[in-house]
């Protein structure tokens, strides 16, 4: 079993320690939920070093490449009849999305350290969420795909429904309805393209090679889009992100906002745009339209939340936009921003998430004008949330400015299969956002940590303890990280998206086969 | 080319507040308040000498009244946005990026040692220099900034640390008001200045393979770079970009420039993007002079000053600086001669300076270039005398506890070092031979006039005389007559480590304007000859001493004259005194407009319509479920209707099709 199988296997062999640790030892469970993922994390550097080592020879070749350059690859037959196999492997894109999800899920456990109703079944249903996870991030046959996609989406019904707060069954049934429409659309596209193909196999790489009519790419592209775009907060799909975020508890919401609508964004660049290079073309202005909608209306949506979870989750939102408007803009800098985005918005929102609950966890209030004041008593909170604030309205220095500026430059840019000027008037509507975002960022923070305490009950409360801290400041690390030294990530990934971008300007040669 | 020690580390300038701010932060601060302060403190001092030693090198090298060259002696590769379009950190070393190195951290460096003090006791002591030093280390990154995004990257973390400092006393409403205010309101300049880098990228990244090749490559350097100020400040690109047109007659060039400059505006507090400025006043006194008085509201004219010849380019974007430059110069100065906190009034007056630094380079041009060297020059003579004035200010304000110029009052005896130290900047300030003010400002006068802008020159000589009796307005209400409050009486000078700061302002603002500035800070091989030019000396002096006298009359003796002028003017006055309403202009486009004609419609659209759709869709799948399971009743007689009924639609189907 190679390195890439483990990084499944370790989430799930926790999940089955778990399991069989009888419920009354909810200490046992944490820690062994903690340890787990502590060496999903070792391992997920382990793969970095490693990649890097091995990837770093082809950086150059894949400049002119069409295939990505897989590494790690394990494949192992499953049901021949159909061309079904077990297939993983790595790029640049997974493993950046492998960081991401390791560092999210290992903070989760720890911001979840607190969780006492059902603590086993808790901990089981997460890890065997972020097993899916881990799944989608590292398969490439598209059956395998869809499969822990689904394990990825499914657990979420529960865990938003028993350990949630507010009109949890409502979200949570909201949730999992709109996000399982959404992976029906997927389903059907890759049945599609499964049968176009002609190849009899569900292997990504190969059926790259198939040639698929334009006719089948206009209607196909825009139906996995859309299906990966739900899960994605794409306008006007969005509006169950909003509820089951602020439905969840906090380590679901981390890893939901942070990891889960990644796939979309990841979906949509590694099986539309890789698949099909001439709907892309097609649909790339119209999508990047609904981009632009979700991130000005998700920031402007933000303004005049009450709850910080929606608040957050309409920052999402807007943030999530910047994801598909990258992808659909069409060029290196847009796609590089894309994955930049997913990483440096996982890192920024599981920080905001982690932190609502541990303020949460001491006022008992998320409404925001019932706060106030609180950064006097909760200093290391209140810095972290500023810095997360920070980084969310694209400070330089910290994540979220790398990626905006890809995706503006990106956008700006544009490419030749769309109106230069209909691709930058989209994206100087887009810039804006950068205005409201700081309105809504500081106006929210100000109210919630400044100013003078409000309520006489929070003059006690007390600041972020151990494993608070710990996992507060792993996040707050790593926006740093890619803040300052950005070409850690861009080298990572910017080889592996070469590839989708020759396939667009290849000369398609379908039209002489039909 | 072999460079001195300090020329090639000048990296260590910026870094040196940077590794202070990190070890203070993360380290000194939770142990020890008073090292934070000693750390943070003599991190800057250790900077200021390095670029004092710089200042020597680099002249040594390229001796006064000669070209002078602009140097990168350090820089890496640090952001890739694609193949020919990297983003490079480095340090620039040229004239006007060594003046503003100088002005940093001297000013800097004072304040850090006058905060020792007006700090004391205070909670949030290390927060406090931690913040000073994060916003230092940002602003000497922007000074050496050799390309157009580092601008921006630094232009950001100075208006962070600003917005930190502004809300230091994060528990008193106002200054978290003032605070976002101040930070909302540059960002929303700085929108201007990211798309102008968006066009300037766009473009410049079009261009380059044409317009690059003729540029020579210095020694040892990184390749250009679109972004690079050298190649955006090319002739070549200059003249490739500039005959590009783009929408109501004005080229691309024009377009980029007026964008990049509303960045500029906005952290320079131009009209109409001032309001933020006098707000940030709910700062610590110390603050309010190294960053809204000396430093980082002149990163707004830096920034125009380092891409002088790109505006030099485009006429309508260099005329736009200037009169906006010179309309807010005489805007605030009306305003200042109304207000009564001795902050605000300061404030003010440092917009309307700035209005005239931005004037200045806006009646200049590439070949006669006073107005760039006259705007360089008051800028380095503004940050000592402003400083100072606010400095002087801190300490009557820790003596007194009050703002309000109106419980003060006899100051001169209780405080002899902080009057006198305030007297030499405001004569500085008012332009009164031999002080540093005069010097320069009659520079700024004589380019307008030169550059044949006769009414911005009218203009300014104007503004001189108002500058000269709002600021002995304040001084004489202030220094002289009975002790009007309480606070007062029981006034007493401040401790050294306050006032030694004020005495060295106080010598640098008597002396700085006989530096001999044009022949070190000048535009290409054009050097500037100094001396006095009696045409505009004689008139700015008696504009002055007009001022001076008017405000003499009214103010030096407790007397009634000033409220029947006040009286006088009835109206005029209070809208003046209300700051032409322009504060409730914004607050309306805010609170009415944006928060409730976009933002509650935008969610209330979202919650009722968008997931009303969702929730629509839910209900009625729901319903025709639940409607459609009222047919199975368990009744076989109506299940054999109804299959009996659909045998026979069925078949009539299939006759219908067939026949």
């Amino acid at each position: 079993m190679g390195l890439v199988s483990w990084l499944i296997a370790v989430p799930f062999l926790t999940m089955l320690g778990v399991v069989a640790t009888p419920a009354n030892r909810s200490h046992w469970i944490r820690w062994i939920s903690a340890v787990g993922c502590g060496i999903q994390l070792a391992l997920t550097a382990l793969l970095t070093w490693r990649y890097w080592i091995v990837a770093s020879a082809d950086f150059e070749a894949m400049n002119t490449a069409t295939l990505t350059q897989l590494h790690f690859v394990e494949r192992v037959p499953w049901f021949e009849s159909l061309g079904i196999q077990y297939f993983v492997g790595v790029d640049g894109i997974s493993v950046a999305m492998v960081i991401l999800t390791s560092i999210i899920i290992f903070t989760g456990v720890l911001a979840s350290w607190y969780v006492d109703i059902r603590t086993k079944e808790f901990f089981s249903l997460l890890l065997l969420l972020v097993t899916g996870v881990f799944g989608v991030f590292l398969s490439f046959d598209l059956f395998l795909f869809f499969m822990f996609y689904e394990l990825a989406v499914l657990p979420m019904y529960l865990l938003i429904g028993v350990w949630g707060t507010g009109p949890k069954e409502y979200s949570a049934m909201k949730l999992t309805l709109m996000l399982l429409a959404g992976s029906a659309f997927v389903l059907v596209g890759f049945f599609a393209l499964y049968h176009a193909s002609g190849l009899h196999t569900f292997d990504l790489q190969q059926l790259a090679q198939a040639d698929y009519p334009r006719a089948l790419q206009r209607w196909v592209f825009p139906m996995i889009f859309v299906g990966f775009g739900v899960i994605g907060a794409l306008y006007p799909l969005h509006t169950w992100s909003p509820d089951g975020h602020s439905s969840a508890p906090t380590a679901v919401s981390m890893l939901h906002a942070g990891v889960l609508m990644k796939l979309g964004g990841y979906g949509a660049l590694r099986i539309a745009v890789y698949l099909l290079p001439e709907g892309a073309k097609m649909w790339g202005l119209f999508f990047m339209a609904l981009a632009t909608i979700n991130i000005l209306y998700g920031s402007f949506g933000a303004i005049m939340q009450r709850d910080l979870k929606y608040f957050t989750a309409y920052s999402s939102v807007s943030h999530c936009g910047f994801v598909l408007f990258g992808v659909a803009a069409l060029n290196i800098m847009a796609f590089k921003g894309a994955v930049l985005q997913m990483f440096s918005h996982g890192i920024m929102t599981g920080l905001f998430f982690g932190l609502i609950g541990m303020v949460y966890g001491r006022t008992h209030t998320r409404i925001i004008p019932e706060m106030g004041g609180l950064g006097k008593v909760m200093p290391w909170l209140a810095t972290s949330f500023y810095i997360a604030g920070l980084a969310s309205l694209g400070l330089p220095g910290l994540s979220g400015f790398v990626a905006e500026t890809h995706v503006f430059l990106g956008g700006f840019f544009g490419n030749e299969w769309a109106s230069p000027w209909a691709t930058g008037t989209l994206t100087l509507i887009a810039t804006m956002s950068i205005v409201v975002t700081a309105v809504y960022v500081l106006r929210g923070l100000a109210l919630v940590f400044q100013g003078p305490i409000t309520n006489e009950h929070f003059e006690h409360l007390d600041d972020a303890k151990l494993p608070e801290r710990l996992s507060t400041g792993l996040l707050l690390a790593t926006l740093f990280f890619v803040g300052l030294m950005p070409w850690f990530f861009i080298q990572l990934t910017e080889s592996s998206l070469m590839p989708l971008l020759n396939r667009l300007h290849e000369v398609p040669v379908v039209a002489s086969l039909h | 080319m072999e460079h001195g020690f300090v020329i090639a580390h000048a990296w260590l300038i910026p870094a040196l507040p940077l590794v202070s701010f990190a070890l203070v932060g993360l380290f000194i601060r939770p142990l020890s308040a008073r090292w934070a302060g000693i750390v943070a403190t003599s991190s800057i001092g250790l900077a200021a000498a390095l670029a004092y030693t710089l200042a020597w090198e680099y002249w040594t090298l390229f001796p006064a009244g000669q070209h002078a060259e602009s140097l990168v002696p350090w820089s890496m590769e640090w952001l890739r946005y694609k193949e020919g379009l990297v983003v490079n950190i480095g340090v620039l070393v040229d004239p006007i990026s060594i003046v503003l190195m100088v002005v940093v951290t001297t000013v800097s460096g004072l304040v850090h040692l006058y905060s020792i003090g007006y700090m004391h006791g205070e909670t949030g002591y290390g927060r406090y220099f931690t913040y000073l030093n994060l916003f230092t280390f940002s602003m000497l990154g922007l000074v050496v900034a050799p390309n157009i995004v580092q601008m921006y990257v630094c232009w950001e973390l100075v208006g962070v640390s600003s917005f930190l400092l502004i809300g230091f006393y994060y528990d008193r409403p106002s200054a978290v008001a003032a605070s976002k205010k101040a930070f909302i309101v540059t960002r929303f300049a700085d929108l201007g200045f990211m798309v102008g880098v968006l066009v300037l990228g766009y473009w410049g990244y079009g261009l380059f393979e044409t317009v690059a090749p003729a540029l020579a490559t210095e020694p040892g350097a990184l390749p250009l770079q679109p972004f690079d100020f050298r190649y955006l400040n090319s002739p070549e690109f200059l003249a490739a970009f500039g005959s590009i047109p783009a929408f109501f007659g004005l080229s691309l060039l024009s377009v980029a420039m007026l964008l990049v400059y509303t960045g500029a505006a906005g952290k320079s507090a131009m009209f109409p993007l001032h309001i933020w400025l006098p707000d940030a006043m709910e700062g610590p006194t110390p603050v309010s002079a190294l960053i809204h008085a000396a430093t980082m509201v002149v990163a707004g004219v830096y920034l125009t000053a380092r891409l002088f010849p790109a505006f030099a380019a485009s006429e309508d974007a260099l005329l736009a600086v200037a009169y906006i430059g010179g309309f807010t110069s005489l805007f605030a100065a009306v305003i200042a001669l109304t207000q009564d906190d001795i902050k605000r009034v300061l404030a003010f007056s440092t917009l309307s300076q700035l209005g005239y630094m931005m004037m200045a380079l806006g009646v200049s041009q590439m070949a006669e270039s006073l107005g760039y060297t006259a705007s360089m020059f008051h800028l380095f003579t503004h940050a000592f005398f402003k400083a100072l004035l606010f400095l002087g200010a801190g300490a009557v304000i820790h003596a007194v506890h009050t703002n309000d110029i109106w419980q003060m009052g006899g100051l001169a005896r209780k405080m002899p070092i902080t009057h006198l130290t305030f007297l030499v900047a405001t004569l500085a300030i008012s332009g009164i031979w031999p002080f540093a003010g005069f010097f320069s400002k009659d520079e700024i006068l004589a380019a307008a006039l030169h550059g044949h802008f006769t009414v911005l020159f009218y203009v300014a000589l104007f503004v001189a005389g108002l500058t000269a009796f709002y600021m002995f307005r304040i001084y004489f209400v202030t220094f002289w007559g009975a002790h009007r409050a309480h606070g007062a009486e029981h006034a007493h000078e401040a401790p050294l480590v306050m006032t030694l700061p004020l005495m060295i302002l106080g010598v640098l603002s008597a002396v700085a304007g006989f530096v001999p500035f044009g022949q070190y800070v000048h535009m290409g091989e054009h050097v500037e000859h100094g001396g006095i030019d009696f045409a505009v000396a004689l008139p700015a002096t008696l504009a002055a001493l007009a001022g001076i006298g008017l405000s003499a009359f009214f103010y030096a003796t407790a007397s009634e004259r000033a409220a029947k002028a006040a009286r006088f003017f009835g109206r005029a006055y209070r809208v003046v005194k209300q700051k032409f309403y322009v504060d409730e202009l914004y607050l309306f486009v805010t609170k009415q407009i944006i928060f409730h004609l976009i933002a509650r419609p935008i969610a209330w659209f979202d919650r009722h319509v968008v997931d009303g759709g969702v929730n629509l869709s839910g209900w009625s799948i729901r319903t025709l479920g639940s409607e459609s399971s009222r047919l199975q009743t368990g009744q076989v007689q109506t299940y054999g209707l109804w299959f009996a009924g659909g045998s026979v639609v069925l078949l009539f189907l299939i006759w219908a099709v067939h026949v």
